[in-house]
């Protein structure tokens, strides 16, 4: 690199993560680890009701428990704080109500925090919630998002008018021409379910008020250190600067710990109350209840295809059914934004016309989880192709082929007008195909039939939308769209680093030392990286979108290379060279050409920091400097394929994967094992959201799932080995040519799988274009099809 | 309140005597009397696996177990796998990238570790049945299955004095 | 998610329990391997005023054999059970559904007496002590009473149980030469409670026919749920792939199973005749090793 003179040495190794040595030791620091003086205990009173209104609250019996320290009723934190409202100004004309940290007049969905209580312990503070009588008065639920648009549906929100919190939708192209020309048009309604994000580590939060100071420390398990310190400003009234937010170690997020959720506000203001530490923990009940919830979609979808299997055209209608608000700060509308705007994939299909209804619903609330409407946006896409391959006899591969955007069409503007600088699109399929097995399974399948075992390969090709630079802050979100690092030679020659992008178990911390290591000519273990505490790191964005290893790494390289000219200037003062002369590498500092003319970081540590005044005085004496760092584009595209194959027990509807192979293509690989950790646990949240996964509520609105009983993640038994394979286009635009990757598996896997059982069951005359696939459904499926037998056998 | 309860035992060879609530968890005991923060809280239901601890030997969820039952028991936690550095589990885990966030980590540590006990040399599906009561929302768990493997091969070669039992 | 307060008991003996229960009536609960109730005192929907630890009682642990018959006590571990040499000679049928419930962790602490007392439909052990024509002994003030397994339950979680008793032993009667058992489910993932399960018990005759048959079924009913009239059609027939297709069609007929969360009750009828199919195959063919 230009920069340093040095070779990379540490970028594209599998370098094993420095984060591990004391997450393994059971040293790890999370939130719950923390304890502080004089600190209580928070829990809450939680409503039991889908939508009713609350007529009286008596808090005295809790109050009189011995252990209780306080108790916070709605209307006491509706006068300490300002209420919060989720709207991005840059969706046109989308509405929602003001949000409070506990229910005022009305519960509107089942677990909405109605009063909060701080105890000794959690235990004394459970005791208090079952002292706090609620009267409510029950009102009918919205449950159905198809059914809260119609007039007549009472409304969870008087003062709005309607249910409806956006309308949206996009005519690109001639569409009514292209379905006018089409040799066929195919239709299909596919219904996706709510489902969660489940990281292990619930919410946690522990903040502290120093009202002398009129300074508030929060300790939270969180992506957004910086965001959460700009929301707590607002809702709180304080100012930024008296602010501190630190997420220390984060137990997995995949997009949970991104929002404002009303308990953890509630939380705060009985910290400020007390002028005690007040801990809150989410037990899994509460998690599953008022954690984000995701994906709950109806999309009517019709596609005009030629005689060749070109796509001509598209229209789509999506329904999304989001909770009764819209939630802070990123709102509950990007989902069914990008479901209806990824739709197209990486095909060219021009002409495309699009709806949709964002819908207010007496559930928990929608919003960001892993891979954001990609899922749904691509198992629609690939269910269609493979249906219209059917039925136009072609090969699943070849209709692939014949609409995937070709490298020399780069760059490529989609319909709605993402464009795509670089990828890989025809090439991943290929090497999917070869590495797979592609052929040899389907000469597997054709025997299995005549065997009455029922294989099927299902593929899919996606996109994945990176690294967003202004994304939230366009709608008015206080979201970074930069992120920064600041990079500090110490005076032993050694490294820190500071940056503001957040380690939530991606091994963030390794792929920075990496960057930093080769940027500076040291070696990873020299690095020490540091993120998560506002009163540390300089100002970023945290993680979410895939932005953190391209903005991080962005931001490192820049500081580093701001730090390397000052090594340069400095030691080309004191080796009598020219600043352009000197190289860092190998932990040395030399002139280029002379390797006897050297020092060490350190003689040069030492230099600047305990001998500043020998120093000429234009040369700052200085070896550290921050950086910050937004892409040259809005959008980095990476892209990939999946190949899948699955054998469907026909007669219990049980789906067992055989093979799962991927091609990931995120550009230039910092760290090939981090890209291939982060590809598997996505696929496997896919494979969940696809086979498992699923948050029920029942006609009057009552949560079912809310255990880990009811609701099923992925478990080691049930998942297969994942193959990982990189192609490696890097981006014309982004520093290093990074793309981002942590989503891409979680985006690709639901259309692969989908399209796999369907390929099992296709003998049968059955396709389903529902998930979550549970045995129930393909048995159903089954049962109902009609040139079969009933059950189901052949 | 109920009336407390001295509960003497031992952790991690250590002797440890407190008074209890008898509705102190042995999870929250551990967290919070004894301070080893190591052993973590996923559901408090028994699903999730990652407060498994070894009581007497065997593998336990110690959320769904009272302190006060663990009187006069040996408790085994991820702390004490190692006397210092890491145990060969460990190490494997670091080696193959088993771990991300590592909130799951100990409670999976700690079922290998009775796994591997019991049965030497585990093909990938044993290890993935034995696995299956610890829920990892990170890995998608092929580099965990990589690890014990690993793991199974570096124990048999040389097995390490134990510490945690 | 912590329990509500409550009184901590942990009787030494049998008599001792059986006095605290008599004592404490419904407001005490008796404390077993515990993987049942404690999760529902977590969550606060078991609220007992007193709990009685069985753990610390005396000779309720055991495995003996005598002439072939098991006896085990109600306290021992479901994971003891798994690995006893006894229990898998004499009746591999335990080893096979234990294997199925819950995870190794759970297993350690869970125990026999505790699955069958708390008596969950979808669980897999009352079936299969019933399958094997389980005796349940129940401890109580006045002295010990023995009923049949499939007697013993008698909804869901409600047993025969009264309230002032202890589960302190299951007998299990040595099964037929030549016998041949299997427990087979359907699970959504490994370790989770069946959406379907059978257990089926079938011995070979001298000549060659199908003497005793047992199938009972998890997950379809409130119990344990036997299908005598499958065990009819084999008993006394060898078996071929036509009889256990008939028996398969039989049972789909039969059940009555209700629908929940998991799986309709459509699915679960249709899955308990092929699991049932499916076991008995299994089954027959190891009746040649029997």
């Amino acid at each position: 690199m230009a920069t340093s003179g040095t070779r990379p040495r540490a970028v594209g190794r599998p370098v094993k993560r420095v984060e591990d040595g004391r997450l393994l030791a059971g040293q790890g620091r999370f939130v719950d680890d923390l304890h502080l003086p004089r600190m209580v205990h928070a829990a809450f009173v939680r409503s039991p009701h889908a939508h009713a209104r609350v007529r009286h609250v008596s808090v005295s019996r809790a109050l009189a428990l011995p252990g209780v320290v306080a108790v916070l009723t709605a209307d006491e934190a509706a006068r300490l704080c300002h209420p919060w409202r989720g709207i991005l100004t840059d969706y046109v004309g989308m509405k929602t109500a003001l949000q409070y940290p506990l229910a005022l007049d009305k519960v509107r969905y089942v677990g909405e925090p109605v009063v909060a209580v701080a105890a000794a312990d959690r235990y004394v503070a459970e005791d208090a919630c079952d002292l706090v009588e609620v009267e409510y008065e029950t009102l009918p639920a919205v449950v159905d998002p198809e059914a809260a648009m119609r007039p007549g549906t009472p409304l969870i929100h008087e003062e709005l008018g309607d249910n409806v919190i956006y309308r949206g939708g996009f005519d690109k192209g001639e569409v009514d021409q292209a379905f006018a020309r089409a040799h066929r048009v195919y239709r299909d309604r596919f219904v996706v379910g709510r489902q969660t994000c489940v990281a292990l580590e619930p919410r946690s939060l522990v903040a502290a008020y120093e009202p002398r100071e009129g300074s508030l420390s929060v300790w939270i398990s969180s992506q957004v250190p910086h965001m959460m310190q700009a929301i707590f400003a607002r809702i709180l009234g304080l100012p930024e600067q008296k602010i501190r937010v630190v997420a220390p170690d984060v137990g997995g997020s995949f997009g949970l710990k991104i929002h404002c959720y009303s308990d953890d506000v509630a939380a705060c203001l009985l910290a400020m109350r007390l002028g005690r530490p007040v801990k809150w923990i989410a037990d899994r009940l509460e998690s599953f209840a008022t954690d984000i919830h995701c994906r709950e979609h109806l999309v009517d979808v019709e596609a005009a295809v030629s005689a060749d299997g070109t796509v001509l055209g598209l229209r789509s209608r999506a329904i999304t059914g989001v909770g009764p608000w819209s939630c802070y700060p990123r709102s509950s509308v990007v989902e069914g934004n990008q479901v209806i705007r990824l739709l197209t994939g990486p095909y060219r299909i021009r002409n495309y016309k699009a709806e949709l209804n964002v819908v207010a619903q007496n559930k928990a609330l929608m919003s960001q989880y892993r891979a954001v409407g990609h899922p749904i946006a691509s198992m629609v896409m690939e269910s269609m192709l493979d249906r219209a391959a059917r039925d136009l006899q072609l090969d699943p591969v070849e209709i692939r082929r014949r609409n995937l955007v070709r490298r020399d069409e780069l760059p490529y503007t989609t319909a709605f007008g993402y464009v795509f600088e670089s990828g890989s699109y025809l090439e991943s399929l290929e090497l999917a195909l070869d590495k797979g097995g592609y052929a040899r399974w389907r000469e597997e399948q054709a025997r299995g039939r005549r065997e009455g075992r029922h294989l099927g390969i299902g593929l899919s090709c996606f996109i994945e939308l990176t690294a967003p630079g202004s994304f939230y802050g366009s709608g008015g979100a206080p979201i970074s769209a930069q992120d920064s690092a600041t990079v500090r030679v110490e005076p032993g020659g050694t490294v820190t680093a500071l940056i503001g992008v957040t380690n939530q178990g991606q091994g963030a911390h390794t792929a920075f030392a990496q960057i930093i290591a080769d940027q500076l000519g040291v070696s990873v273990e020299d690095v020490n990286v540091m993120s998560g505490d506002t009163a540390l790191v300089p100002y970023g964005g945290g993680t979410s979108g895939s932005r953190g290893a391209v903005l991080g790494a962005g931001a490192s390289i820049l500081a580093c290379r701001a730090v390397a000219e000052k090594v340069r200037r400095i030691a080309g003062h004191l080796l009598e060279a020219a600043p352009d002369d000197v190289e860092l590498r190998d932990g040395k500092v030399s002139v280029r050409g002379a390797p006897d003319r050297s020092l060490t970081l350190a003689d040069i540590g030492f230099r600047v920091y305990y001998q500043s005044d020998k120093l000429p005085r234009d040369l700052e004496p200085s070896l550290e400097a921050t950086a910050h760092y937004t892409p040259a584009r809005p959008i980095t595209w990476a892209n990939g394929v999946h190949m899948v194959v699955v054998e469907v027990d026909v007669e219990t509807g049980l789906v067992k994967i055989l093979r799962y192979v991927t091609v990931e293509d995120c550009g230039p690989m910092i760290n090939p094992a981090l890209v291939a950790e982060q590809v598997r646990g996505a696929v496997v949240q896919g494979i969940g959201s696809t086979l498992y996964e699923h948050v029920v509520y029942d006609a009057e609105g009552q949560l079912l799932t809310r255990t880990l009983m009811d609701y099923l993640v992925p478990g080691a038994a049930e998942m297969p080995d994942i193959e990982v394979h990189h192609l490696e286009t890097p981006s014309p635009f982004t520093l290093g040519g990074f793309k981002g990757i942590a989503e891409a598996g979680t985006a690709g896997a639901p259309g692969a799988i989908l399209n796999a059982v369907n390929d099992a069951l296709a003998p049968f005359g059955v396709r389903l274009t529902r998930q979550p696939i549970t045995p129930d459904l393909i048995r159903s499926a089954l049962r109902q099809a009609p040139a079969l037998n009933r059950d189901g056998r052949r | 309140m109920a009336e407390r309860h001295v509960v003497r035992l031992t952790v991690n060879g250590e002797s440890v005597e407190r008074l209890v609530e008898p509705r102190k968890t042995l999870a929250d005991f551990l967290r919070q009397d004894v301070e080893l923060t190591g052993t973590h809280l996923g559901c408090e239901h028994g699903v999730c696996g990652a407060c498994t601890v070894l009581l007497d030997g065997d593998p336990v969820r110690s959320c769904l177990l009272f302190a006060v039952q663990a009187d006069g028991a040996r408790v085994g936690t991820v702390e004490g796998l190692a006397h210092d550095g890491l145990h060969p589990i460990q190490e494997a885990f670091h080696d193959h990238f088993a771990l991300q966030c590592g909130y799951c980590t100990p409670g999976m540590l700690m079922t290998v570790h009775d796994l591997l006990q019991r049965s030497p040399s585990p093909t990938r599906e044993e290890i993935r049945k034995a696995l299956a009561g610890n829920i990892c929302r990170c890995t998608g768990y092929h580099a965990i299955v990589d690890a014990v493997e690993a793991a199974a091969a570096r124990l048999r070669a040389a097995p390490p004095r134990e510490a945690a039992r | 998610m912590k329990p509500a307060p409550f009184e901590y008991l942990a009787p030494r003996t049998v008599p001792e329990a059986v006095s605290l229960l008599a004592r404490h009536g419904e407001e005490a609960k008796l404390l077993a391997g515990g993987q049942s109730l404690v999760p529902l005192m977590n969550m606060r929907l078991a609220r007992p005023r007193r709990v009685i630890d069985l753990n610390r009682t005396q000779g309720l642990a055991y495995i003996r054999e005598v002439n072939g018959a098991l006896r085990i006590g109600g306290m021992t571990r479901q994971a003891t059970l798994e690995r006893s040499p006894v229990i898998g000679g004499r009746c591999p049928l335990l080893p096979e559904a234990l294997a199925l419930v819950g995870h190794p962790a759970i297993r350690s602490r869970g125990t026999i007496g505790g699955s069958l007392a708390h008596a969950d439909p979808a669980a897999e052990l009352p079936a299969a002590i019933a399958a094997l024509d389980g005796q349940i002994t129940a401890t109580g003030p006045r002295g010990e009473r023995t009923l049949p397994a499939t007697s013993f339950f008698l909804g869901v979680l409600t047993t025969a149980l009264a309230p002032d008793e202890v589960l302190t032993e299951i007998a299990l009667p040595a099964l037929p030469p030549r016998t041949g058992t299997c427990f087979l489910e359907v699970a959504r993932r490994h370790g989770d409670f069946a959406l379907v399960g059978v257990a089926v018990v079938v011995s070979r005759r001298s000549d060659g026919a199908c003497g005793h048959a047992r199938l009972v079924f998890c997950g379809v009913g409130p119990t344990p749920v036997r299908v005598a009239r499958a065990e009819a059609l084999v008993s006394g027939r060898r078996p071929d792939a036509a009889v256990f297709a008939a028996v398969e069609g039989l049972v789909r007929e039969t059940l009555q199973p209700d629908g929940d969360l998991h799986a309709s009750a459509d699915y679960r009828r249709e899955v308990a005749g092929v699991v049932a199919r499916r076991a008995l195959t299994t089954a027959w063919s190891r009746t040649n090793h029997g």
